[in-house]
């Protein structure tokens, strides 16, 4: 067993291992070596969404983020797929509109206006939101463009009521430096947010509106990620990266990750909306493993057959007759048939890496796409015994799979077709496709993975010019890379591991101004002492957190007690903190102050204990280097 | 290719430097830029753009703006020219399904995408239709056929006319009903003048359009047309009607008396109410479903009554306060022959425009009263200043909505300049324009934000 390691490299300069955070515990699948995944020919690129800062959403002026359970009011749409402005239908978007599905949106007035339920035109773009995503696209060394252009993003789920997604690119062809080389970011864009999916059973979908609109990035990489922890470590990389800025939502959901996995003779595969970055591990291992069992059963039903000749029958079945076959839950009231699938004897059961297998693959388009639920099939490689009746009855060989199906009669019809389809799919290996995380750390299929013919130009706004001076002042005003911070943080005095630490907190700008502005040379205690001031609650003010360190750099001040004299100062800012800390029995006493007392003690005979006894009374008002000259000087041992 | 499709909207430096780099719309180009390369397809330029940015669809479907004078060298690689084509399948005939005629004005039923302007356009034709919403042909055999193709503001007395004597001639060739496509703007304006100038129908007349062009997946058009043949091909209702969205939801149509319908929202979906009156009908993908009694009904009449007049020397004044006189007088000098005033409350105007009426009343125009309210009757016996007006021949219009007002006056001069005549068809109900009671529920307009209201709207409608 494998765990995912911890990156070994220098972050240009400063070891990367420090600067991200340590893997939590998570769910663990058995990893393969790098050479093995290398062998497969695994390549991984990602698409982070993430929620941009601003009080408002993108096309209207309705709150951002402002979630509720509750609603007022629902809606009812039907999507249809409509032509790319090249004139294509796009894939997904048919197969979509296959479906046939009610989708239901709740509104709350607090969260929505007219905008949001596609019954008003688009407001002008929200400003603040365009300088965040040119800030970010900077950062992130993109190529900027000179005219942004917004477009609609077509998505026929349900999940955006208009059916498109307005969408604009910022930048593209950018990059994040990654140890010894680069990864290559493919674009930068800046659209809106979709809606929150609250439910999808059989026909009907229903989603909440609050979220939709809301301003959000998009980052997408080349597929130049290697193994499941590179993955990871550039995940963790780029979040550390856009919160530099400050300017980007945290919390659940702020940002959603898409991972797009492929091996070499597969295709690229999306893996949507995964919250965590560390479970993107299993989800990557996973679905190499799935890619790898598809190709093999690609070869072993080109060894049995031909798809030009491959023909499947249906029958209609008599659910009384089957009623052994199915599982407590399978709704028999409903018409049922079975799918004779020639030659496919055991490849149903074909293992696709954890505990799925071919059958899983067929069970998930049958849901998505003819609307059933699972359990939706049951098939003859699952107790090969047990269907000889009717393997019989629906004429079939020794050699045929049967899946057995059931379901209202349109959505039958559907769902027979769609087994026939996916299973021809096995002759072409890995369909292109739209995975959602299953909770299980595996995947199931969400839709086909759409392509460009899904964008249209929105003729409801113009074209918004970024002129070259405001790239310029954005340039200008850029923030340090984190590994910059740290290692600048190291320079002043710091352990790797604490300048790694302060340089990916939250507040790590903040920090790393205090910090350096003092331009003294820090000490691991002074700025363990820093951390519990700057977390002691209360106001951070930046300015009185400058005197403090300066006070304890020059010694007037001992480091532990910062925290005092950081809220002594807050509550009554003084530029005199010296005479301010010395009013307060807060500074450090010299060796002319512990002289008398030594000499008291020691007239009294007291020499067992001595040190600890001073410093006990003393506290953080005196160094214990101070103390132990002195006792040396009386000749007195610690 | 000439000059202008290859460089379709781009001009000044814009255009100079594709002229220079030999490249046009629809070049698959490599752009050299200071900020680096970028590669796809250059598109054509909205025309009201400025001329110092290239538009570039990028491989990955989106387009981006460049700077001209980023641009250091373009590099063509290939061609890719767009060719928007709705699916066009002949649209299935069954002798078994009613024929219904669709008149296109205009409107985006389907559309596709104008680079000039960077608007869409309508595309219209059985087959493409079909192509589009397959639904259709579950419903009725449908015909069509393009008579103008106009943004509804557009649409004039010209047009007018000849959609009612489109319609007339295809009615008396026996169809089961006629769909006409409209843009929504004016298509309650239309459905007005149409219900006059179309009496004693043998079957109905269903105007419909879209509030969400046809070329987003989330269009109203699509339902709006299902409804409408449906409406056309099965319905009892023969008038002229207006059938879109009754809630914003993908549920049902309402189908709106010609003389009674008006766009009350700028972008709803749900636009189209009956003001002053409860609709004709609901109706949905299966069929009409009436919600009152008192209509004509198919086959009543043998064949339809074309009265195909009408003269544009007519306006409507809506008036405020503080409004002088010489609004009037402006009209009364250039010939105008008939106003309709939608005025404050019961029906008023302020007493400085008095003068201007009488002047009016002696050169012989009509003038008719209506409210601005929408909602009520026009009644000038309760207050002096309608009293003082009646006097200067000002005439109330009853509940008449104004823009129909303004189309039945037009309709009337048309046909007589005798102004005791005038004022007779103006007071005689044609097609409910004027109507005997007002039901209770007729003001009946959904108030969100009153709970109950809201309650209603979480439970029972969508």
């Amino acid at each position: 067993m494998r765990d995912l390691p911890n990156p070994d490299f220098l972050q240009e300069g400063f070891p990367l291992g420090d600067l991200i955070p340590p893997a939590r515990r998570i769910p663990r699948p058995l990893y393969l070596s790098a050479e093995e995944y290398a062998a497969l020919g695994l390549k991984c690129g990602i698409e982070v969404h993430q929620q941009l800062l601003t009080a408002g959403k993108l096309f209207c002026r309705c709150p951002a983020r402002r979630y509720s359970l509750d609603h007022h009011a629902s809606v009812l749409r039907h999507m249809r797929p409509t032509l790319s402005e090249l004139g294509e239908y796009d894939g997904t978007a048919l197969m979509e509109f296959k479906t046939k599905k009610n989708i239901t949106y709740m509104l709350n007035r607090e969260s929505v206006c007219t905008y949001e339920m596609d019954d008003t035109p688009p407001f002008p773009m929200d400003q603040r939101a365009l300088q965040i995503a040119i800030e970010i696209a900077l950062v992130l060394r993109c190529r900027m463009v000179s005219e942004i252009h917004i477009a609609r993003k077509q998505y026929l789920d349900g999940s955006i009521p208009t059916g498109f997604q307005r969408t604009t690119i910022v930048g593209v062809e950018g990059m994040v430096p990654f140890g010894d080389r680069a990864i290559r970011i493919i674009q930068l864009g800046l659209e809106e947010d979709a809606c929150r999916e609250v439910s999808d059973r059989g026909h009907d979908r229903y989603y909440r509106t609050d979220r939709l609109g809301m301003p959000l990035i998009e980052t997408v990489t080349y597929p130049e990620l290697f193994t499941p922890w590179e993955a990871v470590w550039f995940g963790q990389l780029h979040r550390l990266l856009l919160r530099t800025t400050g300017k980007v939502r945290r919390g659940i959901g702020a940002a959603r990750q898409d991972v797009n996995v492929s091996v070499a003779g597969g295709r690229r595969v999306e893996i949507k909306g995964v919250e965590r970055i560390p479970l993107w591990g299993p989800l990557i291992h996973y679905e190499a493993l799935r890619q790898r069992g598809l190709l093999s059963l690609r070869d072993e039903a080109s060894r049995r057959g031909n798809p030009a000749q491959w023909l499947t029958t249906t029958v209609p079945v008599d659910p009384g007759t089957v009623s052994t076959l199915l599982p407590p839950s399978w709704d028999t009231a409903k018409p049922m048939a079975v799918v004779v699938l020639p030659g496919f004897r055991s490849l149903l059961a074909w293992p696709l890496g954890g505990t799925r297998t071919f059958a899983h693959e067929i069970s998930d388009r049958v849901r998505v796409v003819a609307c059933i639920d699972r359990p939706n099939l049951v098939h003859s490689d699952d107790v090969p015994e047990a269907w000889t009746a009717l393997r019989s009855l629906a004429g079939a060989g020794e050699d045929d799979a049967l899946v057995l199906l059931g379901g209202n009669e349109e959505d039958l019809v559907t769902a027979c077709r769609e087994v026939a389809d996916r299973c021809r799919e096995a002759w072409d290996g890995v369909p292109s496709e739209t995975r959602q995380v299953l909770p299980d750390g595996t995947t199931g299929f969400e839709r086909i993975l759409p392509g460009p013919d899904r964008m249209y130009p929105d003729t409801d706004l113009p074209p918004i010019e970024v002129p070259p001076e405001r790239i310029e002042s954005v340039q200008r005003d850029l923030p340090m890379p984190p590994w910059e911070r740290a290692n600048r943080l190291r320079a002043a005095g710091l352990s790797t591991r604490s300048a790694g630490y302060l340089a990916r907190r939250r507040d790590a700008t903040a920090v790393f101004r205090v910090l350096t502005n003092s331009g003294r040379d820090l000490s691991e205690a002074l700025v363990q002492a820093f951390v519990a001031m700057w977390d002691s609650g209360g106001n951070r003010d930046e300015r009185v957190a400058c005197q403090v360190i300066e006070a304890a750099c020059d010694g007037v001040i001992h480091p532990k007690a910062m925290p005092a004299l950081f809220h002594l100062l807050r509550a009554k800012p003084h530029d005199d903190y010296e005479a301010l800390a010395r009013e307060h029995g807060l500074s450090l006493l010299s060796a002319d102050d512990i002289g008398p007392m030594i000499a008291e003690e020691l007239s009294e005979g007291k020499k067992e204990g001595l040190f600890v006894r001073i410093m006990k009374r003393l506290g953080p008002r005196v160094q214990a280097h101070t103390v132990l000259d002195l006792l040396e000087d009386q000749g007195v041992a610690p | 290719m000439s000059a202008d499709e290859r460089f379709k909207g781009y001009r000044g430096p814009a255009r100079a430097l594709l002229e220079r780099e030999n490249v046009g719309v629809w070049s698959d180009v490599e752009v050299a830029t200071s900020r680096g390369p970028f590669a796809g397809i250059i598109l054509p330029r909205s025309e009201q753009a400025d001329d110092r940015h290239l538009v570039i669809k990028l491989r990955n479907g989106y387009n981006v703006g460049l700077a001209t004078n980023l641009v250091e060298r373009i590099t063509e690689i290939g061609r890719r020219e767009a060719h928007y084509k709705i699916p066009e399948k002949e649209f299935p005939f069954d002798p078994g399904r009613p024929r219904v005629k669709l008149i296109g004005t205009g409107g985006t039923i389907a559309s596709r995408l104008d680079y000039r302007t960077g608007a869409v356009i309508p595309a219209f034709s059985p087959g493409e239709l079909y192509g589009s919403v397959p639904e259709l042909a579950d419903i009725c055999n449908l015909e069509t056929e393009k008579l103008y193709a106009v943004f509804s503001e557009n649409m004039g007395p010209e047009q007018w006319l000849g959609t009612a004597r489109a319609i007339a001639s295809e009615m008396n060739k026996g169809v089961a009903g006629i769909v006409v496509g409209h843009g929504t703007d004016t298509m309650h304006h239309t459905a007005g003048v149409l219900s006059f100038m179309l009496q004693n129908l043998p079957a109905p007349v269903v105007i419909v359009g879209s509030q969400r062009s046809s070329d987003r997946p989330s269009s109203d058009a699509a339902l709006n047309l299902i409804h409408a043949t449906r409406t056309a091909a099965w319905g009892d209702i023969a008038e002229v009607m207006v059938c879109m969205f009754g809630p914003t939801s993908d549920e049902y149509g309402l189908l709106h008396r010609g003389t009674r319908v008006r766009k009350m929202h700028s972008s709803y979906r749900s636009t189209f109410r009956t003001l002053g009156d409860i609709p004709l009908a609901r109706v949905d993908r299966k069929g009409v479903y009436p919600l009152r009694d008192d209509y004509h009904r198919r086959g009543a009449s043998p064949k339809v009554h074309l009265a195909d007049h009408f003269d544009d020397r007519v306006s409507i004044v809506y008036y405020y306060p503080g409004m002088k006189p010489d609004v009037i007088d402006a009209l009364i000098d250039h010939g105008y022959r008939g106003i309709v005033i939608a005025g404050t409350g019961l029906g008023h105007v302020n007493k400085p425009l008095y003068p201007a009426l009488k002047r009016a009343q002696e050169a012989k125009v009509a003038i008719f009263m209506t409210v601005q309210t929408l909602w009520g009757y026009v009644q000038m016996y309760v207050y002096d200043t309608g009293r003082d007006m009646m006097a200067l021949g000002v005439v109330p219009a009853a509940n008449m909505l104004p823009e129909v007002a303004y189309m039945k006056l037009g309709w009337a001069l048309g046909k007589t300049d005798d102004l005791e005549e005038i004022g007779r068809i103006m007071l005689t109900p044609v097609a409910g324009e004027i109507t005997a009671r007002e039901p209770f529920d007729g003001y009946l307009i959904y108030q969100g934000g009153i709970p109950e209201i809201e309650a209603f709207l979480k439970g029972v409608l969508r």
